[in-house]
């Protein structure tokens, strides 16, 4: 499995989504989710995007007041998942137009939709934005 | 609780009010937040009851949100969830889905509830259904549904919809891990997707190849062909990567595939724009394809590329690249030395630990002090945590495989020393491991570890700092245990006793006065029998200049055999106390340039000196003595016994001299004498092994019930206080016992009330005691580690306990001052076994089936009989199912190797067949299957029920026009 969970976190450290591939429960997740946080969200700018935490690779990147961390195992390639994050974000952008942290907030599920069009059990499966966004965009339409 | 009411349902909170309400409450803190949270809940829990779904659908929204953003538990509305999942408006079940892939857990009881939904919606006409169904699937399958939806995945596989094919492929990686029967059912039509025009559909299957490939790249070697195609054709970087990582895995296992792939590989690199196919392209060919040199040039060309670049991203990558690569092609990180030893003062505390990582990975004989000398000022400069990195790869690098880079022991001591005054050192433990370690196992440094630690003693500012506690025990008892190389006892003893040992805890400060008690021991000694301390000191100095010429190991150890006391060293400081020296004092005249003129003998223990030592300890102890820690209050009681009784001694010396001239020891210089020898008995390095090399000696007994031990304690007090004996009062007896056996005789004289003491305590006793006959075998059998001289002889199964270093002693480029001392080492053999992994069952299950499959489908037709029964039998009824679940457990559990499984699973997969041919002729559903895969195999497998086919499976065919 390459991509183990995908976070956004703000910039308070509050998680905003979280999607796992693997299962834990849900104290793990909280405690994880801190260790990452104090970790990733204390580092500047002119560091690096890769931080190793337990048996995992944190792949981050900030978009305005969002940080988009995904943890993948070690065979993954960390620039490939940079893009993806990019990826991901462009795919937001072009949906909510100029996306923020309130965006996600209150369209969750569709955030939680895109992401599982790009990403199932762990492996990135499609990498087209009109063909993420087209089953959200007939949704849309049908309601 | 009262249902749900038409009011509810009309204001009934949406979404979107509920998160709005929770922001709004966050401001006024947290505790106002959760309680408008748990009010929220419980709406929450009445309206999912709802018989409305819409008002049941918001209602588990809201509760997917609180779950997933704040942990909430919704395990409870896992019912609610499938209930939805049977909604007619998509939405709903969108819904509904999206909470049980997000909520639910291998340990969710309903989950066998959905199969039935599921396989409804795998079969839907609305492609959108499917899509959502095989999502869900994808993330919450369990064995079970697994087992019961490959059918319906089986026939997914081959959808015209691109993005069901896509999710399809996805899906079936989750069921191979959880149903490896799977394999045999949908591998073949997954492979024929790798051909598929859909870069899409090409992606996701290369997708699950990848995974595949990491747990067990060897069944994958036959698609090397079709990987190949796509690594050529592919212009989709994504792809590209994944196939790289294939490759990645499958070059090492056939060094034909390397030679025909490093090409296209190298073109990519020279062609991408793509960093990260470029970071693909170079990790590939520094993991797997390092032998091909050209490659191997461009690749650390382009790694050096990304040294350079300002992007601290790259410039990690780059660093990590160079890792990978080190410890094969060393030159590739010494070309980058600079770029590397720069990177040590970068912002990123992650670049500098992968600089650092680098940096060791450079160290040789020739260089470790210089890159130490470095390290250290790094180490001095950097931040606590940073500090401590360096410091422990330092340790560990040079500690590595018995200190095996260390030539300069002296050096290392005096590192270590060094390492314990940095300010943010939290190392402690490790130094004082090594310090001990390195005290026992390489007895020229000791003279040195002694200074060293006498250095650490008797600095009282280190006493406050409770990180290098530990570091102040290992000085002590260095020098305890080898306190004749010390310059000074007396000031070794007021370093030891000095007031600031209060700040210790108890276990650290009964390691002080342990130690002081050997000091006292042996200034008593030196004091008591100054002819024998000179005596042994010229004996030690041939013995050691034997030594140092023959540079052998094996003459030191036969000075060991022929004096137990060997241990005192010849190089005695000339400068000691030479204002005191008396008239008795005898100087040694020593031809040796490295052994000083020492002057030993009374003149270091004048009495005045001594009795003033005798009084301090007095001083120190006597209030110690109302300590409640018990291991403080033993050694302090043992000290004072050993202060009262020399000072008997010192009465009765004089008195004795001027009796008569004639030296005659009483019976306090007897017991010091017999601690002396006890003390300078040398302690070595004990293999991990050595309990179980102890054989169990026949007829013995434990005693289940222990009533009696109280008995026995009470008159085992009595014997003990009468005999000094210290901390380990067995083990000294024993060492007693083995030392008067085999060394000398004068011991045995010596020793003789310590052993008639335990022999009358065994006689009483006997019980607790191993049968004294036994004695023998124990301990012919397994040498104490102490004893030195057993590698001469060496007709013992165990005579290779101690394994001498060779190589060593020749200094290598670089010409060393002193020649590298010898390292004793303990023969570890045994301990690989401890390693040993238990092979992953799963991946066996899925690679074994993976082999069949393909074998069948390429080389070995007759191996299609295990495909098509196997097909069979995931068809066959639930109850079929279950039967072969359980037969699948108790073949997997017995079997020992992969042949005995195949077997066995061959033998099963033919009662299976029986069985569903039996049972299952009514069923509807088996005759509409796809038969083409299996139908032709079934007449040839008849045919050649009986041969033995395993022979192909284990080297797997790569058709030739590959290579």
């Amino acid at each position: 499995m390459g991509i183990r969970f995908i976070l956004m976190v703000n910039k308070q450290g509050q998680t905003r989504l979280a999607q796992y591939y693997e299962y834990l429960t849900i104290e793990e997740r909280r405690a994880l989710e801190g260790e990452i946080v104090r970790k990733c969200l204390a580092r500047t700018e002119q560091q690096c995007s890769f931080v190793e935490h337990r048996n995992y690779k944190i792949v981050y990147r900030r978009y305005a007041s969002l940080f988009f961390l995904v943890g993948v195992d070690n065979e993954e390639n960390e620039l490939a998942i940079l893009e993806f994050i990019h990826l991901l974000v462009e795919t937001m952008d072009r949906h909510f137009g100029n996306v923020c942290e309130l965006d996600i907030m209150f369209h969750l599920e569709k955030a939680h939709f895109m992401l599982e069009e790009m990403v199932m059990n762990g492996c990135i499966v499609e990498t087209s934005k009109s063909n993420i966004l087209a089953p959200i965009q007939l949704m849309e339409k049908a309601s | 609780m009262a249902g749900p009411s038409l009011m509810d349902s009309l204001f009934q909170r949406s979404l979107e009010d509920l998160i709005k309400g929770i922001r709004l409450h966050s401001g006024a803190g947290a505790g106002e937040s959760s309680t408008f949270i748990s009010k929220c809940l419980d709406e929450i829990r009445r309206e999912i009851k709802a018989t409305d779904p819409q008002t049941k659908t918001t209602a588990l929204q809201k509760l997917t949100y609180l779950h997933s953003l704040h942990g909430v538990d919704m395990s409870w509305a896992a019912f609610h969830s499938i209930e939805l999942s049977s909604s007619t408006n998509f939405h709903s079940k969108r819904i509904a889905y999206l909470a049980a892939s997000l909520s639910f857990n291998p340990s969710t009881e309903v989950i066998l509830l959905l199969t039935h939904q599921l396989r409804k919606d795998l079969s839907s006409a609305n492609p959108h259904e499917v899509s959502l169904a095989l999502q869900t699937l994808s993330s919450i399958c369990t064995p079970d549904l697994a087992r019961d939806l490959t059918p319906e995945l089986f026939t997914l596989l081959n959808s015209n919809k691109g993005f069901i094919k896509r999710k399809a492929i996805a899906t079936v990686l989750k069921f191979f891990e959880l149903y490896p029967d799977s394999v045999r059912v949908c591998f073949k039509r997954l492979v024929e997707n790798l051909e598929s025009s859909d870069p899409g559909v090409v992606s996701a299957v290369v997708g699950v190849f990848c995974e595949l490939a990491v747990k067990e790249p060897r069944s994958y070697l036959p698609l090397a062909p079709e990987f190949y195609k796509i690594l050529v054709d592919s212009r989709n970087n994504w792809v590209l990567i994944k196939v790289l990582k294939i490759f990645a895995k499958l070059a090492p296992l056939e060094p034909r595939l390397g030679k025909r792939v490093v090409e296209p590989i190298c073109e990519h690199l020279k062609r991408t724009e793509a960093k990260s196919l470029a970071f693909e392209c170079i990790r590939t060919i520094l993991t797997a394809l390092s032998q091909y040199e050209a490659a191997l040039k461009l690749a650390v060309g382009k790694v050096r590329e990304f040294l350079v670049e300002d992007d601290p991203n790259l410039k990690y990558l780059g660093l990590q690249a160079l890792a990978i690569v080190g410890p094969k092609y060393l030159d590739a990180i010494l070309e980058n030395k600079e770029m590397v030893i720069k990177s040590l003062s970068d912002d990123d505390v992650n670049i500098k630990l992968e600089a650092l990582k680098l940096v060791m990975a450079m160290v040789s004989e020739d260089n470790i002090t210089e890159i130490c000398r470095v390290l250290m000022n790094y180490a001095i400069k950097s931040d606590p945590d940073f500090c401590n990195e360096i410091l422990g790869s330092i340790l560990s690098t040079c500690s590595r495989n018995y200190y095996e880079m260390i030539i300069d022991f002296d050096w290392y001591v005096l590192l270590l020393g060094e390492m314990s005054r940095v300010p943010h050192c939290q190392k402690g433990q490790e130094i004082e491991n090594q310090l001990v370690d390195i005290g026992m196992r390489v007895r020229d440094v000791r003279p040195e570890l002694v200074r060293v630690g006498r250095d650490l003693l008797i600095d009282p500012a280190l006493l406050g700092n409770p990180f290098i506690h530990r570091i102040l025990a290992a000085a002590a008892w260095v020098s305890g245990e080898y306190v004749e190389f010390s310059k000074n006892p007396f000031e070794l003893m007021e370093a030891l006793l000095q007031p600031r040992t209060n700040l210790l805890p108890p276990s650290i400060r009964a390691i002080y006065i342990q130690s002081s008690f050997k000091v006292l021991a042996y200034s008593a000694y030196s004091y008591f029998f100054p002819d024998e301390v000179v005596a042994q000191s010229s004996h030690e100095l041939a013995g050691s200049l034997h030594n140092v010429e023959s540079s052998d190991y094996l003459s030191g150890a036969a000075v060991t055999d022929t004096d137990p006391d060997q241990s005192f060293n010849p190089r005695m400081p000339h400068e000691s106390l030479r204002d005191n020296s008396v008239d008795k004092g005898k100087d040694i005249i020593t031809d040796c340039e490295n052994v000083p003129t020492a002057s030993l003998k009374m003149d270091r223990y004048p009495q005045d000196s001594f009795a003033q030592m005798l009084n301090i300890v007095d001083m120190t102890f006597t209030p110690l003595l109302g300590c409640h820690e018990v291991e403080i209050l033993d050694r302090v009681t043992n000290v004072l016994g050993l202060v009262e009784l020399i000072r008997l001694e010192i009465r009765g010396c004089e008195i004795q001299k001027e009796v008569d001239n004639v030296r005659e020891e009483l019976k306090a210089a007897q017991v010091i004498r017999l601690m002396h020898n006890a003390f300078s008995e040398e302690l070595g390095p004990v293999s991990l092994m050595a309990q179980e090399r102890v054989p169990l000696p026949d007829g013995l007994e434990l005693k289940e019930n222990l009533s009696d031990i109280d008995e026995i304690c009470g008159n085992f007090t009595i014997t003990i206080s009468s005999s000094f004996n210290l901390e380990r009062p067995w083990s000294r007896e024993k060492d007693a016992i083995i030392l008067s056996e085999h060394q000398n005789k004068e011991v045995v004289e010596q020793s003789n009330d310590s052993t008639s003491v335990l022999t009358e305590h065994r006689k009483r006793h006997g019980l607790y005691y191993l049968p004294s006959e036994e004695k023998e075998t124990v301990s012919s059998d397994y040498p104490p580690a102490n004893d030195l001289s057993l590698p001469d002889k060496t007709n013992d199964q165990t005579d290779d306990l101690f394994k001498l270093t060779e190589q060593s002693l020749v200094p290598k480029k670089k010409p060393t001052a002193k020649p590298r001392p010898v390292v004793v080492k303990l023969d570890d053999g045994n301990s690989i076994h401890i390693v040993e992994k238990k092979p992953e069952m799963k991946e066996h299950l899925i690679s074994d089936a993976v082999r069949d499959v393909l074998l069948g489908n390429d080389a070995a037709p007759s191996s299609s009989r295990t495909t098509k029964s196997d097909k069979l039998s995931s068809r066959v009824t639930r109850k079929d199912l279950l039967v072969s679940a359980t037969e699948q457990d108790s073949t997997t559990l017995g079997r020992s190797d992969k042949n005995s499984r195949r077997n066995k699973h061959r033998s099963h997969g033919k009662e299976k067949s029986h069985k569903s041919s039996t049972k299952v002729a009514g069923d509807p559903e088996e005759k509409s299957k796809p038969k083409s895969s299996h139908s032709h195999g079934k007449h040839k497998s008849r045919q050649r029920a009986n041969s033995a086919v395993n022979v192909a499976a284990q080297s797997p065919v790569i058709p030739d026009f590959l290579l």
